[in-house]
C-alpha cells in the first residue's frame, strides 16, 4: 500500500459573499497518493466535523472531470499543477509528504464568492442564454443525414464543444476574461452548417453579454489555454474576434 | 391504488400515433395561461423544459447544481441508440424494440418500449439540428458503433462524451427559452416536497441551497426528471449530488415506487482502491468493442498481465458466450466478473478486478486508431489509476450505475398522482430489469422532447384545475414539514458524521442488495438498515446552520431518504422470489448460472404504496400485470 503523507493546507474561508475571508491552516496526516484532491478535502471535512467545526464548502458533482463544477485555485493555478485536468481528477500522487498547498476559489469580478471555495458562475449561463445555441424547435428537424458535415469540420467543432464551463479560463486570465468560454461555443456552433444562418447574430450577442457581465477583455496572455482542462485552443478567440469584426463592419443587424 | 397503464389500443406499431390522434390539445393562446414545473435539468428535464416552453407553456425549471449544464447526464460516455439502420446491417424499429425488451428480461411494458424505439430516430434528427457534433464518416454522414446486447451497429456517439454533447444541446435549447422569458429558471434549488391539492399535483416546496430559504411554487402540472437513486450504495458511478429525495418525497405523498430492486451494476468500472474513495468511475461499455476481458486461469497468479502467456488466459466471456462475446449485456458481464473473482481468479491488489485488454486491438488497428476511438477514456483511466492502458491492460470491476426502478408511470408518463409526471431515470418504465447500453440517453430525450410535451397537454386540456395560490393550507403544511425536517436533523447533535452513516448503508446495500441477493442476506439487510436509521436519528452530527449554504445539511436530508429507500429496495428484492435481469436471486439460477425468471408468478411491476415509517418502513405492494401480446417470453440467451 501507498505510504501516507502529511499535507499542510492553507484554505480560503469566507462565510458569505459580503463577509471578509482569510486563509486558514489545516494539517492532514493520512493522505493516500491514490486520493483525488477532492477526496483529500472530504477527509479534511470529516476531521473538521469530528472536531466540532464547520466543513469547508467546495463545489463538485460528477468527480469524473466532465460536469465542470469543481473550481479550485491550487497553489495559484486553476485546477492545480497538472495540465488537462479538473480539480476532481487531480490526484495526491502529484504531491509529496510535507507539502504545503494553498487552496482558493476561482477569483474574478464576474464570479462572486458564495461561501469558502464556492463561487457563482451563473454569468456563463447568461452568455449562453444570449445566443449560445442553434435556434431549432423540437420536432422540426430534417433527417440527420440530410446535411452531410465534413469529418474534419465535425471533429474540430467537437474539439471546441468539449468545453465544460468550469471557469478556469476566467480565473487564470489576468483580465478575468471569458473569451475562451464564449469563443469555444462560437467556434463549435458557427462552423457547423446548422449553425451558420445565425452566426453573426450569435457572435455579437454573446460578446456583448460577456462585457455586460463584467468579464474583462482578452489581451492574448493565453493563460486560459494553459489551464483549460479540455485543452481548448485560443484559436477560438481569434475566430470570435474575426466574426465580431465582420458583423461590426458589415453593419448587419445583430 | 389506480395502476391503469392506459395503453392505447391497436397494433403495437400504431399505438403511439393512434394516441396522438386521440389526445386532447391545448390551443396556443391557452398554453400561455398554464404553468408547468420541471424539476431537474438533465436530458429528460432539459428537453422537457425547452420543448414545453417552445410550445408556449410557462415553465419553472429547478436544479440542484449551480447550472443546468451540470446535470449528471453530462457524464454518459458511450452513445445513444437509434434504429436508423444507416450502416445497412439489418436494423429495424422492431429489432431495437425486441433487443430492449429482451435485454430488460421481459419486465417492461411492451407499448412503452416500442414507442421508445420508434422515437429513437427523431432524437438523432433533433440533436443533429441542434449542432450536436456526432462522429462522422469521411463522406460526411453519421458514424455508428455497437454496444452490448445488440448484433447491429446502432449507436451514435460523440467520441466518449455523448452525454455531454446531448445535454449541452438540451441545455442550450433550454437557455434559449430562458432568454425568451418562457422558462423561469432556478439553479441551486432542491425540491423537498410535492404539494397535492384536491388529489392533484399542484406544486412543490424547494430549499434555496444558498440562502436556505424554503420556497413554495404553484403550477398545473409537475414533471419530475431527477434521475436515479444509485447513490444509496454510497459508492456508485453517479455524480455525488444525485439523490432520491424529490422522488422519495413524492412517494411519501402517494406516488407508487415501482421495482426499486432493479439496479444495474455496470461491468466496466475502475475498481475500488481504498476506504477514502468517494465515488466510482465508469469506463464506457463501448470499450468492449475492442477490449478483451480476461483473467489468469491460475488462481492467485500474481505475474504482471503482460507476462501471462496466451494459453494461460481465461477469456471467459468469449468462451461462454461465443455469439456476443465481450458485448454481452451488462448484467451478464457483471455477474461473470463477480464469479471469476469469487473463484479466486480476480486480479489487482484487492483481487476484485478483471482485465480489459487492448493489446490485440492495438496490434490489429494500430495505436492511432484506438486512440481516436477511446483516447479520452484511456487518459481518464491513466489519470485515476496511474497505469497506462496502452501498455498494460485496464483493471475493471462492476459498480452500481443505473436504477431501472423509480416512480410508477402510465403510458403518458404520469404517476398515480394526477398531474405528477415522471421522466427519464426517475421513472420505472422502458428498461425492465436491466438496461441495455446507449438506451438511457435515448429514454431521457424521448421522454423529454417527444412524449411529455404531448401527454401534459392532454392532461391539462382534460382536467379541471381550479385557481389556488401558495398561501393555501396544503402549501403551508408542506413548507412547515420541510423546515421541521431540517431543524430535526440539525438538532440531533450526535457524534457520527453523515458520510460515515452513508458509507455504512452503502456497504450493507452492496453486500446484500448488490450483484446477487439471497433471502437470508436480504432479511439481514432490512434489519441492519432499520438499526442504522435509528442510529442516524439519534446520533448524527449535522454541522452548520439551515439559513446558509450548507452542503452537509443537503447530504443529511438525502441520506435520511436513502435510509428509507434502502429498506424498500431490500423488501422488493426479497418479495421478488425469482431472478430477472439485474436482480439475481441466488436461489433461482439456471445450471449455467444465468438468471432464471418465473413468469408464472412474477410477470408484473411491483408498485409500492407508502404507509408510514415507525421503526420499520411500512409499504403495501400493488401489482401491474405485464401483458405480452407481441413478443414471446423466452429464456434470454447470448451464447
Amino acid at each position: 500500500m501507498a505510504e501516507e503523507m502529511t499535507i499542510h493546507l492553507k484554505i480560503w474561508r469566507q462565510d458569505g459573499p459580503d463577509a471578509p475571508g482569510e486563509l486558514v491552516d489545516y494539517t492532514l496526516d493520512n493522505v493516500n497518493e491514490h486520493m483525488s484532491f477532492l477526496e483529500m478535502l472530504d477527509v479534511l471535512n470529516e476531521q473538521i466535523v469530528a472536531e466540532g467545526g464547520v466543513p469547508v464548502e467546495f463545489d463538485y458533482d460528477c468527480r469524473e472531470g466532465i460536469c465542470g463544477s469543481c473550481n479550485l485555485m491550487i497553489n495559484g493555478r486553476a485546477h492545480g499543477p497538472k495540465a488537462l485536468t479538473c480539480s476532481c481528477q487531480l490526484h495526491m500522487r502529484n504531491y509529496s509528504d510535507g507539502d504545503t498547498i494553498t487552496v482558493e476559489p476561482f477569483r474574478a469580478r464576474a464570479f462572486p464568492v458564495i461561501k469558502d471555495l464556492v463561487v457563482d458562475r451563473s454569468a456563463f449561463d447568461r452568455i449562453i442564454e444570449a445566443g449560445g445555441y442553434i435556434s431549432t424547435k423540437t420536432g422540426s428537424a430534417p433527417d440527420a443525414n440530410s446535411i452531410p458535415v465534413d469529418k474534419s469540420v465535425a471533429d474540430t467543432a467537437f474539439d471546441y464543444a468539449t468545453c465544460i464551463g468550469c471557469g478556469a479560463c476566467v480565473a487564470a486570465c489576468p483580465n478575468g476574461s471569458a473569451s475562451l468560454f464564449a469563443g469555444a461555443k462560437l467556434a463549435h456552433l458557427n462552423r457547423l452548417p446548422q449553425g451558420k444562418p445565425e452566426k453573426r447574430k450569435r457572435t455579437v450577442a454573446m460578446v456583448e453579454q460577456m462585457e455586460e457581465e463584467g468579464f474583462g477583455d482578452c489581451s492574448n496572455h493565453a493563460e486560459c489555454e494553459a489551464v483549460c482542462p479540455k485543452g481548448i485552443s485560443i484559436s477560438a478567440i481569434a475566430e470570435m474576434r474575426r466574426e465580431y469584426m465582420k458583423a461590426f463592419f458589415s453593419g448587419e443587424e445583430a | 391504488m389506480n395502476l391503469a397503464p392506459n395503453v392505447p389500443s391497436g397494433p403495437l406499431e400504431e399505438k403511439w400515433s393512434n394516441h396522438l390522434n386521440n389526445i386532447q390539445l391545448v390551443a396556443p393562446n391557452n398554453k400561455r395561461k398554464h404553468e408547468v414545473i420541471v424539476v431537474g435539468t438533465g436530458l429528460a428535464g432539459g428537453a422537457a423544459a425547452a420543448s414545453l416552453a417552445e410550445l408556449g407553456y410557462n415553465v419553472k425549471s429547478f436544479c440542484i447544481q449551480d447550472s443546468a449544464r451540470r446535470a449528471h447526464s453530462i457524464a454518459a460516455q458511450g452513445g445513444i441508440n437509434a434504429a436508423k439502420n444507416y450502416p445497412n446491417d439489418g436494423d429495424t424499429i422492431w429489432r431495437l424494440f425486441y433487443d430492449t425488451i429482451k435485454g430488460g428480461d421481459y419486465r417492461s411494458r411492451e407499448s412503452n418500449v416500442y414507442r421508445l424505439a420508434q422515437i429513437s430516430n427523431e432524437i438523432i434528427d433533433q440533436a443533429v439540428a441542434q449542432g450536436v457534433p456526432f462522429a462522422r464518416e469521411y463522406g460526411g454522414l453519421l458514424a455508428n458503433r455497437s454496444f452490448g446486447g445488440a448484433q447491429v451497429s446502432r449507436t451514435f456517439y460523440a467520441r466518449g462524451q455523448t452525454g455531454q454533447q446531448l445535454l449541452l444541446g438540451a441545455y442550450q435549447a433550454m437557455m434559449r427559452q430562458v432568454h425568451e422569458g418562457k422558462i423561469d429558471y432556478h439553479p441551486r434549488h432542491e425540491m423537498l416536497d410535492l404539494v397535492v391539492l384536491d388529489g392533484k399535483a399542484r406544486g412543490i416546496i424547494t430549499r434555496d441551497l444558498v440562502s436556505g430559504e424554503i420556497r413554495r411554487w404553484m403550477a398545473d402540472a409537475v414533471v419530475l426528471c431527477t434521475g436515479g437513486y444509485g447513490n444509496v450504495f454510497y459508492l456508485s458511478t453517479n455524480a455525488k449530488n444525485s439523490n432520491v429525495t424529490a422522488a422519495w418525497r413524492c412517494h411519501k405523498r402517494g406516488a407508487a415506487f415501482a421495482n426499486p430492486c432493479y439496479v444495474q451494476i455496470h461491468p466496466t468500472c475502475i475498481p475500488v482502491s481504498g476506504d477514502y474513495q468517494s465515488k466510482l468511475t465508469l469506463m464506457s461499455e463501448s470499450l468492449r468493442n475492442d477490449g478483451r476481458v480476461w483473467v489468469p486461469k491460475k488462481k492467485g497468479d500474481e505475474r504482471p498481465p503482460n507476462q501471462i502467456p496466451e494459453e494461460e488466459r481465461y477469456y471467459y466471456l468469449e468462451e461462454k458466450y461465443p455469439s456476443f462475446g465481450n458485448l454481452v449485456p451488462r448484467d451478464v458481464a457483471s455477474r461473470n466478473a463477480k464469479l471469476v473473482c469469487d473463484d479466486g481468479m480476480g486480479v489487482g491488489p484487492t483481487g476484485r478486478a478483471v482485465y480489459l485488454d487492448f493489446r490485440d486491438a492495438i496490434e490489429r488497428d494500430g495505436k492511432k486508431a484506438i486512440s481516436e476511438k477511446y483516447g479520452n477514456l484511456f487518459e481518464m483511466y491513466e489519470n485515476i489509476t496511474g497505469d497506462n492502458p496502452y501498455e498494460v491492460p485496464m483493471r475493471i470491476f462492476p459498480a452500481v450505475h443505473y436504477t431501472m426502478g423509480g416512480l410508477w408511470v402510465d403510458y403518458n408518463l404520469m404517476s398515480n398522482i394526477p398531474g405528477l409526471f415522471v421522466a427519464g431515470e426517475a421513472n420505472f418504465s422502458d428498461h425492465g430489469a436491466n438496461r441495455l447500453g446507449a438506451s438511457a440517453l435515448m429514454q431521457g430525450l424521448s421522454d423529454g422532447y417527444f412524449i411529455i410535451p404531448y401527454t401534459i397537454g392532454n392532461y391539462i386540456a382534460g382536467t379541471d384545475l381550479p385557481e389556488a395560490d401558495t398561501r393555501h393550507e396544503v402549501f403551508e403544511e408542506a413548507a412547515g414539514n420541510a423546515q421541521s425536517h431540517i431543524d430535526r436533523m440539525l438538532g440531533v447533535g450526535g457524534d457520527r458524521s453523515v458520510v460515515d452513516i452513508h458509507r455504512e448503508l452503502g456497504k450493507i446495500m452492496w453486500d446484500k442488495v448488490g450483484i446477487a441477493r439471497n433471502e437470508e442476506g436480504l432479511k439481514e439487510a432490512i434489519s441492519q438498515i432499520r438499526g442504522l436509521r435509528e442510529e442516524f436519528w439519534n446520533n448524527v452530527r449535522v454541522p452548520g446552520e439551515s439559513a446558509n449554504y450548507n452542503k452537509y445539511l443537503e447530504f443529511a436530508g438525502r441520506v435520511a431518504d436513502f435510509l428509507e429507500l434502502g429498506e424498500l429496495m431490500a423488501e422488493d428484492a426479497l418479495h421478488r422470489d425469482e431472478s430477472a435481469g439485474c436482480h439475481l436471486r441466488e436461489e433461482h439460477q439456471t445450471e449455467e448460472g444465468e438468471a432464471l425468471r418465473n413468469d408464472e408468478d412474477f410477470s408484473y411491476v411491483a408498485a409500492w404504496e407508502y404507509q408510514g415509517v415507525n421503526g420499520e418502513l411500512q409499504e403495501q405492494l400493488h401489482k401491474e400485470d405485464l401483458q405480452f401480446d407481441f413478443v414471446e417470453l423466452k429464456q434470454r440467451s447470448y451464447k
